[in-house]
C-alpha cells in the first residue's frame, strides 16, 4: 500500500478546507454562460457576480457542451464544480426558443442536485438607478429577504425558486450579527403564478422612538422579472441524504434532571433492589472467619487424626 | 392590506408574506414596483422588530446580537463526514487513562546551560551528537555502538510508519480517510487463495474496442464512435518502400534490407544447403575405409563413395535450385 500524501502544508490546508465538514460554511457560486448570450444576460451575470463578490467565480469563456437539463450535458458542470469547489452555479444562455435564459442550480457532492430555469425580462442594471451614494450596500453584508405573494407557497415551481434564491444570496450562516451592518434587502414579489419581480434594495435605518429603527427601502441594485420556465426537483433519496444533519448536533433531552430556582439542579437517581439472598459468598468474606474459628474450636474436642508416621524402611 | 402574520425566519433574516394577493391585476410596471417596495418595507420592519429586541452586547462597531439558527432548512453541499475510528494508540491511551500532555518547545540543556529547542536544528539530546558511548558488560567487542543506535532508530521509524499505515487503512475501511491522503495499492503479494484482480489499463481497453471492431464486415470503419474514443490506429501506408535516392552506392538501409532477407532464407533452407544425412554417410564411409585399410588392406572401389564436394557450392544460388528435387 502506498500513501499519497500532499506534504506541502499549503496544499494540505487547501484540501482540508474542501473536505466535508459537520457544520457547513458558505457555498461558493460559479457563474458561466453557454454558446450564445445576449447583452442583457451578460449584464445580469456580471451584476450577480458583483452582488456576491467574495464567494463567487465568474468564467468568461463560452462553454459549448453544457446543457443542464439533458442527461449528458451536465458532465462539464460537475467537473467545474469539483475543480472550483462551488456548489451553486448560474448558467446563462440565449436562444430563440428561450431568450435570456438563466439556469440556477445546486450540486450535492459535486453532482447536480436540482435546477431552476428562469427567463429574464425587464432588466434594469445597477447603473440605471440613481440614489444617494452613501446608501450603497457593502460587499458581503448579510441581506434581508422579503418574499411576497401566496403563490410562493401554493405553486411548486415558485416554492422551489424561493429556496434556490435564498440559497444563492444568503451568504454565510452566522450566529453573531452586527446590527449596524444591515444594509440590503432582496425583495421578491409573485406577480403571477410563474412570474416574480426580483429587486435588490438598500436599507436606510431611520430614527424612531423605540429601539427598533424605521426601515426605508431604496432601490439600488438590479431589478428584473423572472419567468419560471423549467425546473427539476432533486431525487427523493438524494434529498433525504442532503438534508441530514449530524446526529451530534441534535440536542439531547436530559432525563431525571430538574432545575429548581431555590435549590438549584436536582437529579433523581434510581437504584434497583439489592438481592441479598442470592448473592454468592466467596471464601474471602471477613464474616466467615468467625464461623471458621468456632467450627475449629468445636472440632478440637475430638481428637485430631493422628499423623501417620513414616514407616522406616523395613 | 390587512395586517397579517408574516413567517419570519430570523436566522436567515427572512420574512415571507403568504397571504398577499394583488387586489387587481397590476396595470403598469411602476405599480408593481411600488407595491413591492411597500410590502417589502413592511416585511423588513417585521424582521427588524424581532431582531432588535434580541439581547445585544455593545461592541466598538455597533450592537451585536446572537442570531438563532435558521428555521428553513437548506440542503448540504457535501455529504456528512464520517467519524474517524480511534487509532491504536488512542484506544490504548483511553483504556489506561493516559492524558495528553503538550510539551514545551524549549528545553533547558544542562550541558550547555542554555535553552535549546526540543526538535530541529541544534536540539537537545541529539542522537548524532554523542561523542562517547561507554561499553556495557553485555556488549560484544566487535560491534559498533553508533551503528547499533542508528539501526535501532531506523527500525523505530519503520515501525512507526507501519503503524501509521495500519491506522490509515482502518480509517479507510470506515470511510473516514483524511482529505489530503489517498491510499493506492501498488503491488500486493499473492496471498493464499486471493490474488489481486488484474486491473486493465486505459490502453488495453482502447485496444479491445479496436479488436471488436475488426470482427465487423467492414473492419470497424463505419462504427459509431463514442465521444473521446480515438480512431483505430493504422498507418495510411500498407507497404514500406525504401527511399529512391539515398546517398551514393548501396546505402545502409538497402544493405540492411538485403542482409535481412538473405539471413532469413539461409536459415530457412540451411538444412538443404547442408545435407546432414549425406554428410553423416560420407563420414561413416570414410571411417570404414580407414578401418578396412588398417584391417585388411583390401581396397574396394571407392569411386562410388567418393565425397562429392560439389554439393557445398550450392549456397551461392540462394538455395532455390536445391529445392527442386527435395520434398521438404
Amino acid at each position: 500500500m502506498r500513501i499519497k500524501t500532499q506534504t506541502k502544508g499549503r496544499i494540505r490546508r487547501e484540501l482540508d478546507k474542501r473536505a466535508p465538514k459537520l457544520v457547513e460554511t458558505g457555498k461558493k457560486t460559479l457563474i458561466l454562460h453557454g454558446t450564445k448570450t445576449s447583452s442583457v444576460l451578460n449584464s445580469v451575470l456580471t451584476e450577480i457576480y458583483h452582488l456576491k463578490k467574495g464567494n463567487s467565480i465568474k468564467y468568461s469563456r463560452k462553454n459549448d457542451k453544457i446543457r443542464p437539463f439533458e442527461s449528458g450535458g451536465e458532465a462539464s458542470l460537475e467537473f467545474f464544480s469539483l475543480k472550483t469547489d462551488c456548489s451553486l452555479f448560474v448558467f446563462g444562455s440565449h436562444s430563440k426558443k428561450r431568450p435570456n435564459n438563466l439556469v440556477l442550480g445546486r450540486t450535492y457532492d459535486h453532482h447536480i442536485y436540482d435546477l431552476v430555469e428562469v427567463g429574464i425580462e425587464n432588466f434594469r442594471s445597477m447603473e440605471s438607478f440613481s440614489y444617494d451614494k452613501k446608501l450603497a450596500p457593502q460587499i458581503g453584508s448579510k441581506p434581508f429577504f422579503a418574499f411576497i405573494g401566496e403563490a410562493f407557497e401554493s405553486v411548486d415551481e415558485l416554492k422551489h425558486l424561493k429556496e434556490v434564491l435564498l440559497d444563492l444570496f444568503r451568504g454565510e450562516v452566522v450566529t453573531n450579527l452586527n446590527l449596524a451592518g444591515l444594509d440590503r434587502v432582496y425583495v421578491c414579489t409573485a406577480v403571477s403564478s410563474n412570474k416574480i419581480f426580483f429587486s435588490h434594495c438598500a436599507l436606510r435605518l431611520k430614527k424612531s422612538g423605540t429601539v427598533v429603527p424605521r426601515m426605508e427601502l431604496v432601490e439600488v441594485g438590479p431589478s428584473m422579472d423572472m419567468v419560471v420556465r423549467r425546473h427539476r426537483h432533486p431525487d427523493d433519496s438524494l434529498r433525504k441524504e442532503a438534508m441530514k444533519t449530524a446526529p451530534e448536533l441534535t440536542k439531547k433531552k436530559v432525563k431525571n434532571v430538574v432545575k429548581d430556582d431555590i435549590q438549584g439542579k436536582l437529579g433523581k437517581i434510581y437504584i434497583p433492589d439489592q438481592k441479598v439472598g442470592d448473592m454468592p459468598l466467596t471464601n474471602n468474606v471477613k464474616g466467615l472467619k468467625e464461623e471458621r474459628r468456632e467450627a475449629k474450636m468445636k472440632g478440637e474436642d475430638s481428637k485430631p487424626t493422628p499423623k501417620k508416621q513414616k514407616q522406616d524402611a523395613e | 392590506m390587512a395586517e397579517t402574520q408574516y413567517e419570519v425566519d430570523l436566522g436567515n433574516l427572512l420574512a415571507f408574506d403568504a397571504h398577499h394577493q394583488f387586489a387587481s391585476p397590476p396595470s403598469s410596471r411602476e405599480e408593481i414596483v411600488k407595491e413591492a417596495l411597500e410590502q417589502g418595507t413592511k416585511l423588513v420592519q417585521a424582521v427588524a422588530d424581532a431582531l432588535f429586541n434580541l439581547p445585544s452586547t455593545e461592541d466598538l462597531e455597533g450592537p451585536i446580537v446572537k442570531l438563532p439558527a435558521p428555521t428553513s432548512r437548506l440542503p448540504r453541499e457535501k455529504p456528512l463526514p464520517k467519524p474517524r475510528p480511534p487509532t491504536k494508540w488512542e484506544v490504548f491511551a483511553q483504556k489506561k487513562g493516559i492524558q495528553k500532555r503538550n510539551k514545551e518547545k524549549l528545553v533547558f540543556d544542562e550541558q550547555t546551560g542554555s535553552w535549546k529547542r526540543r526538535h530541529g536544528y541544534d536540539r537537545v539530546n541529539d542522537d548524532n551528537d554523542i561523542p562517547i558511548i561507554e561499553a556495557k558488560a553485555t556488549d560484544e567487542p566487535g560491534t559498533d555502538p553508533f551503528a547499533e543506535r542508528r539501526k535501532e532508530k531506523k527500525s523505530k521509524v519503520e515501525k512507526q510508519e507501519k503503524n501509521r499505515l495500519q491506522n490509515l487503512k482502518q480509517a479507510q475501511k470506515a470511510g473516514a480517510l483524511p482529505s489530503h491522503i489517498q491510499l493506492a495499492a501498488t503491488s500486493l503479494p499473492i496471498t493464499g487463495t486471493q490474488t489481486m484482480p488484474k486491473k486493465v489499463s486505459k490502453d488495453e481497453l482502447q485496444n479491445v474496442a479496436g479488436m471488436a471492431a475488426t470482427s465487423t464486415a467492414s473492419g470497424g470503419k463505419f462504427d459509431k464512435k463514442l465521444p473521446g474514443e480515438k480512431p483505430p490506429k493504422h498507418e495510411k501506408k500498407y507497404r514500406k518502400f525504401l527511399p529512391a535516392v539515398e546517398g551514393s552506392g548501396m546505402g545502409d538501409m538497402e544493405r540492411q534490407q538485403t542482409e535481412k532477407v538473405l539471413n532469413k532464407l539461409i536459415s530457412k533452407n540451411s538444412h538443404e544447403i547442408l545435407n546432414v544425412e549425406k554428410a553423416v554417410n560420407m563420414y561413416n564411409v570414410k571411417r570404414e575405409k580407414r578401418q578396412r585399410k588398417q584391417g585388411g588392406g583390401q581396397s574396394s572401389s571407392s569411386s562410388k563413395f567418393k565425397p562429392n564436394k560439389k554439393s557445398f557450392k550450392k549456397t551461392s544460388h540462394k538455395g532455390s535450385s536445391s529445392n527442386k528435387g527435395k520434398s521438404k
